[in-house]
């Protein structure tokens, strides 16, 4: 120990919170591939924020000059293009890597007791990375900006009796307006971005205190060597740092190739008609929000029923904020004796299969048109509907068909 | 067994209520402090001088076409129906959710079979009642609005498909729950209309 750190330790535990969170924090020896993104995903919010700040050193929070001062910063601005593209593909990224990071949790069970904290945590960061995106989305004001706040902020004015003085609260206008650009602008830079570093640190605390799941869902800590370390454990650093590392070489250069070579994807990153100034008198022909919110749209817009009660707009609504609420619930809603998917039976890993197709078409579903064909037979309206009942029937029969199912015996020790 | 007894003494429970004053004081000076805050949030005096009313001259526009202005930062349409125009609104009554305007989404003058105050003047809100978008103008009749081959004429929303009639009257089974909103009006004059202000009212 030099004496330069025994002078700061003396002063400031750095020795013991680096040994406890890094190099003598003990991971399972098995994690996998999906392992990868939890640090991938802070990795990106990271990109997220320093790309972020420097494009408030040009952008501009104005209505009459934020479309500009976009077209600005990808035109005049030494190397602007590259942040504004970093920033734009990295939004999609870390929406990828996050679906990805849940899919696991669903794969082995991390959501499950002792960890439902974790999940609970990890849930409300989905959730605040929503409305971070949203409120993002608006800045560049185009047209798709423009109209898709509309949308999204006329679903409040469905909240019975409140609804439409909230909307308006929420604009601080008639309309989407200067004044929603302004507040959203304060929203997106620092008041969410606040909240999600606040989330990603209880996130982490609360991973570390109990320790992190493995693909065979088993505890490590019950088999330990004489120094009470876990005979299943290896030390996050240098083992997993290293590992992280190749995974944020790879999650980069295909960062990098998007934005250097398709950075709008075809329209999937960014959306063609957000080219176009905002105009208040012209909706775009489809208003559909990026690929990471479709799910829920198409849930939204499948409930078309006017003979429930209040009326379809209400239930549109209430269907779309409960898909999301049903996700919390999810550590209480499992009861199987197992948690990874390798020691359970044929109906989880049939429920799981059929909720990740169902996700995914609702996903698509929400960038098309409702009353076309798409996807061969029925119109997308009605596959949206059948989606919405796969999706729920995932989360409402989930206490039965984990208690129902065969299970296999766990192994004591973790598998490799 | 001693400590427990300590805590539920006399000055220990005064203090435990005190403590709990204290807090509840606190809580409610931090959620006084929110009130300004979430008020300055709210339309601003520029925002709400912003909705004054608009006069709009609607002597070039010519039978069957549509003209669109802005107020309250919002699209107003103003249609000139044709005759047939009229006799297809009587013709779809039974397609349509609310044909008699129950729902109040007009003024009281405009509750009537054409949704209007002179029947071929069709003034209009151009605003979704799903969720705000911008329907567009559908007036051919037939297969060739692109709609549907019984279609009459009207206004089809592109964002979640709703579908209206040249009074705005909302079809059934689409997901917009109400006929689409008549702002106030009034004519100055014939050929004049003042957007935003009930004749009644003094100007």
């Amino acid at each position: 120990m030099s004496k330069f750190m025994t002078w700061v330790d003396e002063r400031f535990p750095a020795t013991k919170v680096w040994e406890e969170h890094v190099s003598k924090y003990y991971a399972p020896k098995n994690l996998n591939f999906w392992y990868f993104f939890g640090s991938l995903a802070m990795v990106v919010m990271v990109l997220q924020i320093l790309t972020g700040i420097f494009l408030t050193m040009h952008y501009k929070p104005d209505s009459s000059l934020a479309f500009a001062s976009v077209e600005y910063i990808m035109r005049d601005v030494p190397g602007g293009w590259f942040i504004r593209y970093l920033h734009s593909v990295g939004a999609s990224m870390l929406f990828i890597v996050v679906y990805l990071h849940m899919f696991r949790g669903l794969l082995y069970g991390s959501h499950r007791s002792p960890r439902e904290l974790i999940w609970l945590l990890g849930m409300l960061l989905y959730v605040t990375l929503m409305a971070e995106a949203f409120f993002g989305y608006l800045l560049p004001w185009g047209n798709m900006s423009y109209w898709g706040a509309q949308v999204i902020i006329s679903l409040f004015g469905a909240v019975p009796g409140i609804g439409p003085g909230l909307s308006e609260w929420i604009r601080g206008d008639f309309v989407v307006s200067d004044a929603t650009l302004n507040r959203f602008f304060a929203f997106h830079v620092i008041l969410v971005p606040l909240l999600l570093s606040l989330l990603v640190y209880l996130h982490i605390v609360a991973l570390h205190k109990v320790g992190g799941n493995n693909p065979d869902g088993i505890d490590i800590k019950k088999d330990k060597d004489a120094s009470g370390k876990p005979l299943d454990g290896i030390a996050f650093h240098p083992y997993y740092t290293v590992k992280d590392n190749l995974g944020v070489a790879v999650m980069m250069t295909a960062l990098l190739a998007v934005v250097f070579f398709v950075p709008e994807l075809g329209g999937w990153f960014l959306e063609k008609d957000n080219f176009a100034p905002a105009d208040i008198l012209q909706t775009p022909p489809d208003i559909v929000p990026l690929w990471y919110l479709t799910p829920y749209y198409s849930i939204l817009r499948a409930v078309t029923f006017e003979w429930l009660p209040g009326g379809a707009k209400l239930w549109g609504v209430l269907a779309m904020g409960s898909a999301i609420v049903l996700l919390f619930f999810l550590p209480w809603l499992d009861r199987s004796p197992v948690r990874s998917i390798r020691y359970r039976g044929w109906m989880y890993k049939t429920a799981l299969t059929l909720f990740v197709i169902t996700f995914v078409m609702l996903g698509y579903l929400g960038t098309r048109n409702p009353s076309h064909v798409d996807l061969g037979l029925l119109t997308n309206v009605t596959w949206s509907q059948i989606g919405l009942v796969v999706y729920f029937a995932f989360f409402l029969l989930m206490p039965i068909y984990t208690r129902m199912d065969r299970t296999k015996p766990e192994p004591d020790r973790v598998t490799g | 067994m001693a400590e427990d007894k300590a805590e539920d003494s006399q000055p220990n429970r005064r203090r435990q209520f005190l403590t709990a004053l204290t807090s509840a004081v606190g809580v409610a000076g931090a959620g006084g402090m929110m009130v300004p805050l979430v008020a300055s949030m709210a339309p601003s005096a520029r925002s709400r001088a912003g909705g004054a009313p608009v006069e709009v001259d609607i002597s070039e526009l010519r039978e069957g076409r549509m003209m669109v202005v802005e107020w309250r930062g919002k699209p107003v349409w103003i249609v000139r129906r044709s005759e047939q125009m009229l006799t297809d609104l009587t013709e779809i009554r039974d397609q349509l959710s609310d044909p008699d305007s129950t729902v109040e989404q007009q003024p009281a003058y405009a509750a009537n079979d054409h949704r209007s105050i002179r029947p071929e003047i069709l003034v209009l809100l151009g605003v979704c009642t799903h969720l705000g978008c911008a329907p567009t103008k559908k007036f051919e009749r037939g297969a060739a609005s692109g709609v549907s081959a019984d279609w009459r004429g009207g206004f089809f929303c592109p964002c979640h498909g709703s579908r209206f009639d040249l009074a705005g009257r909302v079809f059934k089974n689409v997901p917009a729950p109400t006929n689409l909103e008549v702002p106030p009006h009034s004519f100055v004059t014939a050929t004049r209309i003042l957007i935003g202000l009930d004749s009644q009212e003094p100007a």
